[in-house]
């Protein structure tokens, strides 16, 4: 390892918890120790003020009612809550949800387990560009569709998706809309109302708060939308979510609100100049790269990148232990699968191999950026000057026509 | 996931990258993996006409850490061997020299596979 700081570019993963929300919640860990729920005594009711303080400095920066905010462990229990509670919810009405195949895990494998509850999922292709496809969304509703789940934007590339007319499709149909919104919130615009989503799930650690505390956002009037608990217990949270708030956390999500919501626009300007720069520089000097997902509608602070012929894991030997950054090749896996969302957006497994996600943050320097440059082109040519696959290209052997020995 | 330092030392530092000329009868040259898999390794072997011993052998490998390494620790392997005595060479052996994690092991089968390759291909040329 250098002696030069590591370089975090894997904000996507989570983010560093910002300094101003540990601070705010500090006093929670000893100080101010009440539960939430404790309704007699003092302890209880700073614990609850501070609760309610943040619940409305979350209900700010999405511009909703603090009582639409129910507060979970995280995004993965959010969706969950979402997709399981308004199957059940709405059994009655229909059995039907419709999803796409980029989502989130935490959104799939909820779906599959609604399969198991008798329910009927659809999961929708996406364009090359990672979009959804409105037409084939919209013939894929039935008179027994209850819910529309698509995610704002997408963690492995940044698209983001066209939030609005999906709105306009659910509000047609009357059919409820949801959003896993956890890569989006606190980083651009997301205000649910104006776009007609009902549902929106998210979570502290991926906009500067601390790990272990989400909500969903559940829209309270017009339509009035409930979903049936999936943790039971003392009635917590307006009866959807039971279990003790986790106070202290809830107060560093609240700040990491606030200072998202005065903050945001001025990180989203200046990460977006250096996302450019990064990729520029590489589209410059290497040849055979491509960003992969739409570049016009996508998060300020990602670039997802093919090193075509260069394998994303072997790539990443080569620099991390200064930098971190994600790939989209699963060489660690088992399943030798690359990543199911590049391959949903065309690529062929070889692209999908090639691909590092770089996800920038509050916290990334134009320095960083420049060493990054640097010492992942250097990366890049180490492991071109190893790979047999690009000395072929450079020989004009077409690799479409190789028979290669499958293992 | 931490690796071994034998298998950092084979990735940063890699023995034997490069091409042998593979139209010649000495050399023979085996390609395994395919691309859609994530790894591709090419191993070469020339044989010294005289005494039939391995006398060099070079390889390129796409793939990960693991894949670089084992192929750079086979090429090691080879040099100074017989035909016989590197169709020996046992992916195990290769896994216990890098410490490969239990995900990585099929790294070093395909390593083996490329000596077979190789070696098959040379006989095939001598036959």
């Amino acid at each position: 390892m250098g002696s030069e700081k590591l370089i975090y570019l894997d904000n996507n993963s989570t983010t560093p918890c910002d300094p101003r929300a540990v601070e705010a919640m500090l006093p929670y860990f000893h100080q101010i120790p009440g539960n939430a729920a404790s309704r007699n005594h003092p302890f209880g009711w700073q614990a609850e003020e501070a609760v309610d303080y943040a619940r409305e400095q979350i209900a700010n920066l999405l511009a909703v009612e603090s009582k639409e905010i129910i507060f979970t462990s995280g995004a993965t229990e959010a969706d969950n809550l979402g997709i399981k509670g308004v199957f059940e919810m709405y059994s009655r009405k229909g059995n039907h949800i419709i999803t796409l195949k980029t989502e989130h895990k935490a959104i799939l494998d909820a779906c599959k387990k609604v399969e198991k509850m008798g329910g009927q999922v659809t999961y929708l292709d996406v364009m090359n560009d990672g979009r959804v496809d409105l037409a084939a969304l919209e013939a894929a509703i039935t008179d027994k569709t209850v819910l529309i789940s698509i995610m704002w934007a997408n963690n492995e590339t940044g698209v983001i998706q066209p939030m609005k007319e999906i709105g306009e499709l659910c509000e047609k149909h009357g059919v409820l809309f949801m959003s896993d919104a956890t890569q989006a919130v606190g980083k651009i615009k997301t205000h649910p109302k104006e776009l007609g989503i009902h549902l929106m799930a998210f979570t502290a650690h991926k906009m500067y708060g601390p790990k272990g505390v989400g909500a969903l956002y559940v829209n309270r009037k017009n339509p009035r939308v409930k979903v049936t608990s999936q943790m039971d217990g003392g009635g917590h949270e307006r009866g959807m979510r039971s279990g003790t708030l986790n106070v202290t956390g809830i107060v560093g999500f609240g700040k990491a609100a606030e200072i998202a919501m005065n903050e945001m626009d001025a990180d989203a300007a200046r990460l977006s100049i250096l996302r450019d720069k990064l990729e520029n520089a590489f589209k410059d000097t290497l040849e055979e790269i491509y960003v992969n997902g739409n570049v016009e509608h996508r998060m300020p602070h990602v670039t997802n990148i093919s090193f075509k012929h260069v394998e994303g894991e072997g790539l990443m030997m080569t620099f991390n232990q200064n930098i971190a950054v994600s790939s989209g090749s699963a060489c660690t896996s088992a399943s030798l699968e690359p990543s199911y969302v590049l391959i949903a957006l065309g690529l062929g497994d070889d692209l999908a191999h090639s691909s590092l996600r770089f996800s920038l943050g509050r916290f990334t320097t134009e320095e960083e950026i420049d060493q990054t440059i640097t010492m992942i082109s250097k990366g890049v040519n180490h492991m071109r000057d190893l790979s047999p696959i690009w000395e072929m290209y450079k020989e004009g052997i077409d690799l479409d026509a190789v028979e290669w020995s499958e293992h | 996931m931490a690796y071994s330092e034998k298998l950092i030392e084979h990735f940063n530092h890699p023995k034997n990258v490069g091409t042998l000329d593979k139209s010649k009868n000495t050399v023979g040259t085996g390609l395994v993996g395919a691309p859609e898999c994530g790894d591709v390794m090419r191993l070469q072997i020339e044989v010294d006409e005289v005494s039939g011993m391995i006398k060099d052998a070079k390889f390129k490998t796409f793939g990960c850490g693991s894949a670089i390494a084992s192929s750079s620790l086979a090429t090691e392997w080879l040099k100074g061997k017989s035909i016989e005595e590197a169709l020996t060479i046992d992916n195990m052996a290769i896994v216990e020299e890098l410490a490969l994690p239990p995900v990585k092991i099929h790294c070093s089968v395909l390593a083996e596979d490329a000596i077979k390759s190789a070696i098959a291909d040379y006989k095939s040329k001598n036959a």
